[in-house]
């Protein structure tokens, strides 16, 4: 069964205040999700460029999600609405590519959230498993 | 057919260089064929009377050329600007691209303006064309005189033009027109309609062609940076990635997403694109999102707005549900 | 190129349980840079410290990447150690194989296999890593203290009592603030003005402090020690240094009509004022709307009975600029409005009064010279009813009242139940309530003196409606225990109104970049650890801006915000974070899009000349990152799209690459 054989490459970016911290509760409490996900630690989600995203796909990533302090919350009291709006537009864009906007998300988890860290990152990689291999940005040219 | 006469443009020109207002033009001359009218810079009014066009090639937008001719400048520069192109002018301003004082505008009423590609579907071997009667008329070499509709050879931007109001001038050709309640979405929507599978197709399709010419960076106004990003070695993303797929998907999203809430949609892009690949839907998928997520807003309507990407409220719409409206609207 | 060190942590069997920590040593001894890789069983262990300091003598590294617990735990640890051995701080990064690992993955192949990669990213990162020295800005030796109510007194005491200047900055004519209106204080039941006004006289006299009366701050830029603020000090036409208060002129203004705010206008003053006899300053206001002479130019008896030539008709708003060091937000509370709540007739009988207004009614220096009044009649209330929780816990009814509890009035009730009782035996006082609040030192049994000793009826429940009939107030309620509905002839009914932020609160936290949340109580910068902060450095919050307190609540954050601000003043100089924004002149367009969406305001521009490589010069807007004030969130760095802007310690290129090697 080859559904079963994939294994999704996801790339998690967590704001090192809240989400970050999330996952760190997570291990705390030993709450389990799939070691496919690989975090990236940033100041804060609004860090996250574009760029960081689509080059995460394009060097094989099947899933990008970003995680940030809840709306309010912001350490830095504002970087996660421009996250939003950046973010809205630029999944709005990838799924207009044809990049199904299951493989991006945006996920505000606190720091007291282990549990909903871990529970987003399952439900996650299941939706991305589901649509299988990231094979959205093959350029006619590199077909094989 | 435009309203304005090339003598009346000359004149006003001449007018201006003579009393000192402005020592450079921007305007048009010929290129080595009818359709091919390129950008040039006038000094004298002899320049002017030898060379300046003025015709339904006139399409390119002179905005972006005021930071640089303003700089040469002793005195001011004029620029003839086209309702549309007026709209880059406010955003290059919003950006502080150029000192306004510097630059005189003279604006010109705009009947929309030709694809020479759409003119090339129907003829080749053009030795001119020329207007009669409200149609188009195709001298060629090998077929003789074609005549074709002027709404079927109009470029995608003038059919769909968004506005025949100026949002800047110094001073006013003609008559002024209004702002037009366009159908500019319309295959935007189309596309969204689609399923992804289809909408992949078709943007494969589209960008596989892209030679990376940098054209479309060059030409658009809102492309102004001192060094592009994809210049910059501190970017990580200079030049091109040892990768074998997604090169000019990245730099085309990349560029769109870095005009969002400064594109004006002046369809400069998708003009210039020699493989012609359809830019401007990508940047008016930003646009349309932009005004559904969070309320209309033209950029360049007003000098020194902000643009929906660098605001925010504390209601915005979540990503999910942004993509998910996306979805609706198919 | 750099030499970098690899440190794999065993955690005891924290991550050696799930990660072959041998494997992954071996495995990142492969990257490129890395010229020296080990694992040991506590890393953060004096040992294990040792190991890396004398790898990074033996091996010349020039980056670590310890693969450890998460950087949240130890990041700060290994930082010293790398100092300790002589390399710069932030050439270390650790890959967190821990929480982010071992714990959450459950077999050894997988954990291995993860752990190896996280290292990878982490090396990546170290490499493009640049040694970072944080900047240093000096300290302006001075606070400022916004609001001058039992809050902003204390703070403003504590931090003159450590030497440090202070300025008050109070809206009112006087300071003092809701503790001034008072009348006792519970649980005790000692005088609210016995108490306070001694601590006025205090911070009058004291030489530390700087009291801006009727002055409120218009403008504050600058950062943590380096702020920059205006104060407006509004004209009230009186000259502060000649007025000795003696009140000829608040005896003669023939302008008695003006409503007396300090008693919520159920009596009038006139119109020049001292708001009471107590004030600090003692100084006479003229307020401009009700004054016949700058109204009409017409008058004067004020400036003619003034024995002090104090009154200056011709008085403008002044605007100081000062330097400080810290800012205290103490700017304190309101009770919400009753004209929401039309159930309980406010609006439509006099006698219907919020507790505030309760206060004064009982206050030896209020409308009714202490003696309890019906405000429509004069008369002696023989049925009282008091309603708590009015706009408080109103999780449904948020348009008009607020979610929270407002956590005073259950005790201030059973304060005025129990007053009411002691003076006047023969009222009968009903107080309805959805739950009693007594959590604090000796308030449980104030409020059961109140029930057992006292004698005043409380009743679980809600009231329903009140209407004016004749002289009488119909009370409808219901009774929650009993099961049955009430229907009570009261002369007087009292609302607990909720209390919410006083509304300069708003424009101050913009003012000040500090954030707020919803109902805009400023926020803490951790609601357990750091409950006096803002999360905006050297913003420090005192008394009920932050959220419902009563009186020693008040006074001990107060004096908490206080010692934060005497630990910031006796220092020198701060250092900064190293990770903050820096713009490449060379690259920056000028746009502005960077600063709009800075949260701080460090971006500023300038025209800076640049050399062309024709040898003309040109001149260009630059963005210049101020490196005291940027936080380092780096949301201008997505802003910019040349890429000109960059974070340092989280660069561009750093995240890519880390990215990469997670793709690899």
């Amino acid at each position: 069964m080859q559904v079963n054989e994939f294994k999704p490459l996801i790339v998690a970016f967590c704001c090192n205040w809240c989400s970050y911290a999330g996952a760190d509760l997570a291990g705390n409490n030993r709450l389990n999700y799939p070691a496919e996900v690989k975090i990236v630690r940033v100041p804060c989600s609004c860090r996250v460029n574009p760029m960081f995203i689509l080059r995460a796909f394009q060097k094989g990533a099947d899933g990008v999600i970003l995680c940030g302090c809840h709306p309010g919350d912001c350490h830095y009291t504002s970087g996660n609405y421009y996250t939003r709006r950046r973010m809205a537009l630029l999944f709005s864009m990838l799924d207009y590519l044809g990049i199904e906007k299951e493989r991006t998300r945006v996920e505000w988890v606190s720091a007291a959230e282990g549990a909903k860290f871990a529970a987003t990152m399952n439900d996650f990689v299941e939706k991305v498993i589901s649509l299988g291999e990231n094979k959205r940005l093959e350029d006619l040219r590199c077909k094989k | 057919m435009q309203e304005i006469k090339r003598e009346d443009l000359i004149a006003k020109a001449a007018q201006l260089l003579a009393d000192g207002t402005v020592d450079r033009v921007i305007g048009w001359k010929k290129g080595e064929f009818d359709y091919d009218v390129t950008p040039a810079v006038f000094t004298t009014k002899e320049e002017l009377e030898n060379e300046f066009v003025w015709n339904d090639f006139c399409g390119a937008n002179f905005s972006k050329y005021i930071k640089k001719e303003a700089e040469k400048s002793e005195s001011k520069v004029m620029a003839f600007l086209k309702p549309c192109d007026t709209y880059s002018f406010n955003q290059l301003l919003t950006e502080y691209k150029f000192d306004r004082e510097k630059v005189y505008v003279v604006g010109v009423p705009c009947n929309g303006m030709l694809d020479d590609s759409k003119i090339k579907e129907s003829a080749s071997g053009i030795s001119s064309v020329t207007e009669e009667n409200g149609k188009v008329v195709v001298d060629t070499l090998y077929d003789g005189k074609i005549t074709l509709e002027r709404a079927d050879v109009l470029a995608e931007r003038c059919a769909n033009c968004k506005s025949k109001k100026h949002a800047a001038y110094d001073e006013l050709l003609g008559t002024e027109g209004e702002v037009l309640d366009s159908k500019r979405f319309d295959e935007v929507e189309k596309l969204e309609k689609m399923t992804p599978d289809e909408r992949f197709a078709f943007w494969q399709n589209e960008l596989s062609r892209c030679i990376r010419c940098n054209a479309c960076r060059n030409i658009c106004p809102a492309c102004t940076c001192e060094k592009c990003v994809f210049d910059n070695p501190a970017s990580g993303v200079e030049n091109k990635a040892i990768s074998d797929s997604f090169e000019e998907k990245m730099f085309h999203i990349i560029r769109a997403f870095h005009v969002v809430g400064r594109c004006t949609d002046c369809g400069e892009c998708s003009r210039v694109c020699p493989q012609n690949i359809p830019l401007h839907l990508l940047n008016r998928k930003f646009i349309k999102d932009i005004n559904g997520f969070y309320g209309e807003y033209q950029a360049g309507a007003e000098v020194g707005s902000r643009a929906p990407i660098v605001d925010y409220t504390k209601e915005d719409l979540e990503p999910s549900e942004a993509v998910e409206r996306g979805e609706e609207n198919a | 190129m750099q030499r970098i060190g690899v440190f794999v942590c065993h955690c005891g069997t924290n991550i050696a349980a799930t990660v072959d920590v041998k494997a992954v040593a071996e495995a990142l001894k492969s990257e490129p840079g890395v010229v020296f890789s080990t694992d040991y069983q506590y890393m953060c262990s004096q040992a294990g410290q040792d190991i890396i300091k004398n790898a990074i003598a033996e091996h010349k590294l020039t980056g670590i990447v310890v693969c450890s617990c998460s950087p949240r735990m130890h990041e700060n640890t290994f930082r010293k150690t790398a100092a300790a051995a002589g390399l710069n701080s932030y050439m270390v990064e650790i890959a967190n194989i821990r929480e982010q690992c071992s714990w959450v993955h459950k077999d050894m192949p997988t954990g291995t296999e993860k752990a190896i990669i996280l290292g990878k990213a982490a090396v990546a990162k170290v490499s493009l890593n640049a040694p970072l020295t944080p900047g240093e800005s000096p300290v302006t030796k001075r606070a400022l203290v916004i609001g001058g109510g039992i809050a902003g007194i204390q703070t403003a005491l504590d931090i003159a009592d450590a030497g440090f200047p202070v300025d008050i900055v109070e809206t009112k004519p006087t300071i003092g603030g809701k503790m001034a209106q008072l009348d006792k204080t519970f649980p005790t039941l000692d005088c609210a003005a016995c108490i306070l006004t001694p601590k006025m006289v205090e911070v009058a006299q004291n030489e530390n402090i700087r009291i801006f009366s009727y002055s409120e701050v218009t403008d504050i830029k600058g950062f943590v020690g380096n702020f920059d603020v205006t104060i407006k000090r509004r004209a009230r036409y009186v000259k502060e240094d000649l007025c000795t208060g003696c009140g000829a002129c608040t005896e003669k203004c023939p302008q008695k009509k003006v409503p007396n705010e300090f008693n919520l206008g159920m009596d009038n003053r006139r119109a020049i004022y001292i708001p009471f006899a107590q004030a600090v300053p003692k100084v006479a206001t003229i307020d401009p709307n009700y004054c016949t002479m700058l109204k009409t130019g017409k008058c004067g008896v004020c400036s003619k009975v003034c024995t002090a030539g104090a009154i200056d008709y011709q008085a403008k708003d002044e605007f100081v600029e000062e330097k400080y060091g810290a800012i205290v937000a103490a700017t304190g509370f309101n009770p919400i409005s009753m004209d929401k709540f039309d159930e309980f007739a406010y609006s439509q009988s006099p006698d219907v009064v919020t507790s505030l207004e309760f206060e004064r009614l009982m206050n030896a220096a209020g409308p009714t010279a202490g003696t309890l009044l019906r405000p429509s009649d004069h008369e002696h209330p023989h049925t009282i009813v008091f309603v708590q929780c009015v706009g408080s816990r109103c999780s449904s009814c948020a348009e008009k009242g607020k979610e929270y509890c407002s956590k005073i009035c259950c005790m201030y009730t059973a304060k005025h139940a129990m007053l009411t009782r002691d003076k006047y035996p023969d009222t009968d006082v009903y107080v309805f309530y959805i739950d009693v609040r007594t959590p604090g030192k000796a308030f449980d049994e104030f409020y059961r003196r109140a029930v057992e000793d006292y004698g005043v009826h409380y009743i679980k429940g809600m009231v329903g409606k009140v209407v004016p009939e004749g002289k009488k107030l119909k009370v409808q309620a219901s009774d929650l225990l009993a099961n049955k509905q009430l229907h009570i002839d009261a002369d007087l009914v009292v609302l607990a109104a909720a209390i919410e932020p006083d509304k300069s609160a708003r424009p101050l936290a913009t003012m000040l970049t500090a954030s707020m949340d919803t109902n805009d109580f400023f926020t803490e910068a951790h609601p357990k650890l750091r409950p006096v902060e803002s999360p905006t450095a050297g913003v420090f919050l005192s008394g009920t801006c932050q959220g419902p307190k009563d009186i020693p609540e008040t006074v001990s954050q107060a004096g908490a915000a206080a010692s934060k601000v005497i630990g910031l003043l006796s220092k020198d100089k701060l250092t900064g974070n190293p990770c903050v924004a820096h713009s490449d002149e060379n690259m920056c367009n000028g746009c502005s899009t960077c600063a709009n969406v800075c949260p701080y305001g460090a971006i500023t521009y300038q025209d800076k000349e640049f050399r062309m490589p024709d040898r003309t010069t040109k001149m260009r807007r630059i963005a210049v990152v101020n490196e005291a004030v940027c936080q380092g969130c780096g949301c201008c760095t997505v802003a910019c799209m040349s890429g000109a802007m960059d974070l340092k310690g989280f660069m561009n290129k750093q995240i890519m690459a880390e990215v990469d090697a997670i793709c690899k």
